[in-house]
């Protein structure tokens, strides 16, 4: 009797059932992604790769000023001709995606921290906080954003540093609306009940007991809110109360070389020169949003 | 007809509280101010006595309260107070009321905005309709991309996109330089362009919207009976679906005139149009802080009454309110 019983039912399960990794099971949902997905994130990609690799990119650099003013396109080694002082339109196009996509995602993340936070301690706490919180938001969603964000800008002052507040907290109104409306139906489950009775702090309640149960709309808020910051910000500067030069910025550059639109009957190519950064700003949140509509479809589990 | 009544009145007072909030808010605006901007208006060779009688105008020298009181008593008489630009540092003060600036222009971004609401509401319920009523066919889809696609589209891309053809092919006026006393129909031509830009942009929307609430409401079991009954798709739709599509559509359309008048700011800078939005721009670029407030109220008390009217529309239209059991 020495031949002893190596069988194991757990080992015999575990060879046929092998749980799928995340890299494969990423894999599978890639391959179902339609053609508008796809082509949004190849966009993403290319557009993060410009922006962290900007310095390496351009060819020029982002205030350089050393050329002739308004060279056509291609000539003297300009792929898209120079500005209106002479800077490189393409180098500027390149550094434009850096700061442009920085300050939307700066702006961006600071929205859903302040509206994220406060919409799930309200929806957490209820009673008085919820209401002061719901009322301040409806009150300050009553001015239309663009027209709030031009006044406060009139009174700080144009700096990227009050760009980025003003537009953050004008913006996190909306993110503490849908954080709070899809918390409050997670706020009543037992097991958050079960976790405020063994005493863990609102923190606690929040990070581990809600956030995972609420995440996949607020990523797809998270895309939404992304564009929809980019194109305040890009309207912003176009106006010229955004980003200031000598800072690259595809909202401004549309605006300094709107005038060049006049031309377009002699001089086709430079008549298009407004039209890059503007299509620019245009392929990024046609990206996003195509990225996000997949999402949405994906999680919702709707056909609507 | 009690319960309308009442609900409609819970509304508008709701109407008035934000109103009045957002007034305090737009009020607040100049307390921030850093506290020299006495001498940034008024130049560096400002006399102590010249700021020191700017201060007073602008009532700095009383408490708060009192100054916002007073502020909202004059703007409820229509008077914004006078602009920043135009006083020098010598005296002569060649500044004008903020009412003055803004009245004509006002009148150009209610036409231009009227002009293209005529068009747009029309198409984008014509097409929201007809894509809800056919959706998952190829028509719902082709409508569906091309709307996500026009709706990322920054407003001043649409804007230059059209400007490009214009040049190329269609040699419409790119500046809608309209003045006062030109003929109606000179007035509709040279602001064609800016009109189809901003119906581009809110057809998109709207369309999105009423799509969406159509779909919605032809999803819910009472639709589904009345078509298990056995009647006719038009039947459905007119007898059924309707009486309770009045509150979202109309919910839809304000929400997008609404749209329409934070839209101009753009399209009016592009196209050099005179409105209240280009004259909001030029006024916080030179930091001229009672026209900001003039144009912010005007936009926001715009904003608000337009949704207060869908809210009071989708109260009215309601037949739960109307036929109470």
């Amino acid at each position: 009797m020495t031949e002893t019983n190596t069988y194991s039912a757990a080992s015999e399960v575990a060879s046929t059932i092998t749980r799928r990794t995340r890299w494969e099971r990423m894999k599978i949902t890639l391959s179902k992604a339609p053609l508008t997905a796809w082509f949004g994130m190849i966009v993403i990609v290319f557009y993060l790769f410009v922006a962290l690799f900007a310095q390496w990119l351009a060819p020029h650099g982002e205030a350089d000023n050393s050329f002739a003013a308004y060279l056509p396109w291609g000539e003297a080694g300009h792929v898209f001709g120079t500005d209106q002082i002479g800077r490189d339109v393409f180098s500027r196009l390149i550094y434009g995606a850096q700061n442009t996509i920085g300050i939307a995602l700066a702006t961006t993340f600071l929205s859903f921290m302040i509206g994220g936070t406060l919409g799930l301690a309200a929806s957490i706490r209820g009673g008085w906080t919820d209401q002061i919180l719901s009322r301040i938001v409806d009150v300050l969603m009553a001015i239309p954003s663009l027209i709030f964000a031009l006044m406060l800008l009139s009174v700080f002052g144009s700096t990227a540093g009050s760009l980025i507040i003003i537009i953050a907290l004008l913006d996190s109104t909306r993110v503490f609306r849908i954080t709070r409306s899809v918390a409050v139906n997670v706020v009543v489950m037992d097991y958050v009940e079960a976790a405020r009775l063994r005493g863990e702090g609102l923190g606690w309640v929040m990070r581990r007991e809600i956030l995972p149960n609420i995440m996949p709309p607020l990523v797809a808020e998270f895309g939404l809110r992304f564009s929809f910051v980019f194109l305040t910000i890009a309207s912003l500067s176009f106006l010229g109360v955004g980003l200031q030069p000598p800072t690259a910025d595809w909202g401004s550059m549309v605006r300094e070389s709107a005038s060049l639109m006049q031309f377009v009957q002699y001089d086709l190519k430079s008549g298009l020169t407004p039209l890059l950064p503007a299509g620019a700003i245009a392929l990024i949140t046609v990206a996003v949003n195509y990225v996000v509509d997949w999402f949405l479809h994906m999680t919702s589990g709707l056909k609507d | 007809m009690n319960l309308i009544v009442q609900t409609i009145l819970k509304r508008l007072a709701l109407g008035v509280v934000t109103l009045f909030f957002v007034s305090l808010v737009i009020f607040s605006a100049i307390q921030f101010l850093p506290g020299d901007f006495g001498e940034a208006v008024l130049g560096q060779a400002a006399t102590e006595e010249t700021v020191a009688a700017f201060r007073r105008e602008l009532g700095l020298d009383v408490p708060a309260w009192q100054r916002y009181l007073d502020w909202v008593g004059a703007v409820a008489t229509g008077d914004f107070g006078t602009s920043f630009s135009g006083r020098a540092s010598s005296g002569v003060d060649r500044s004008r009321p903020v009412m003055e600036l803004i009245a004509p222009r006002l009148e150009n971004t209610l036409f231009l905005a009227s002009i293209t609401a005529m068009v747009a509401v029309p198409l984008a319920l014509f097409l929201g309709i007809t894509a809800a009523l056919w959706r998952n066919s190829i028509y719902d889809r082709v409508v569906n991309a091309m709307t996500l696609t026009s709706i990322s589209f920054p407003e001043f891309f649409v804007a230059y996109i059209l400007i490009l053809f214009s040049a190329l092919w269609w040699g419409l006026p790119t500046l809608a330089n309209i003045t006062e006393g030109m003929p109606f129909w000179e007035k509709v031509h040279k602001s064609l362009l800016p009109s189809m830009t901003l119906t581009l942009v809110i057809v998109a929307h709207m369309m999105r919207m009423t799509r969406a609430a159509i779909i919605n409401l032809l999803a819910s079991p009472y639709i589904e009976m009345a078509r298990l009954k056995g009647q006719s798709r038009i039947r459905v739709i007119m007898r059924h679906a309707l009486p309770n599509a009045w509150a979202p559509i109309a919910t839809v359309i304000a929400f997008n005139l609404a749209y329409l008048v934070v839209g101009v700011v753009v399209v009016e800078v592009v196209f050099v149009y005179p409105g209240v939005g280009q004259l909001m721009v030029d006024a916080v670029a030179s930091r001229d802080i009672p026209v900001v407030q003039g144009c912010a109220m005007i936009f926001a008390a715009t904003y608000i009454l337009l949704n207060l009217t869908a809210d009071i529309i989708g109260i009215v239209t309601n037949p739960r309110l109307l036929h109470p059991k």
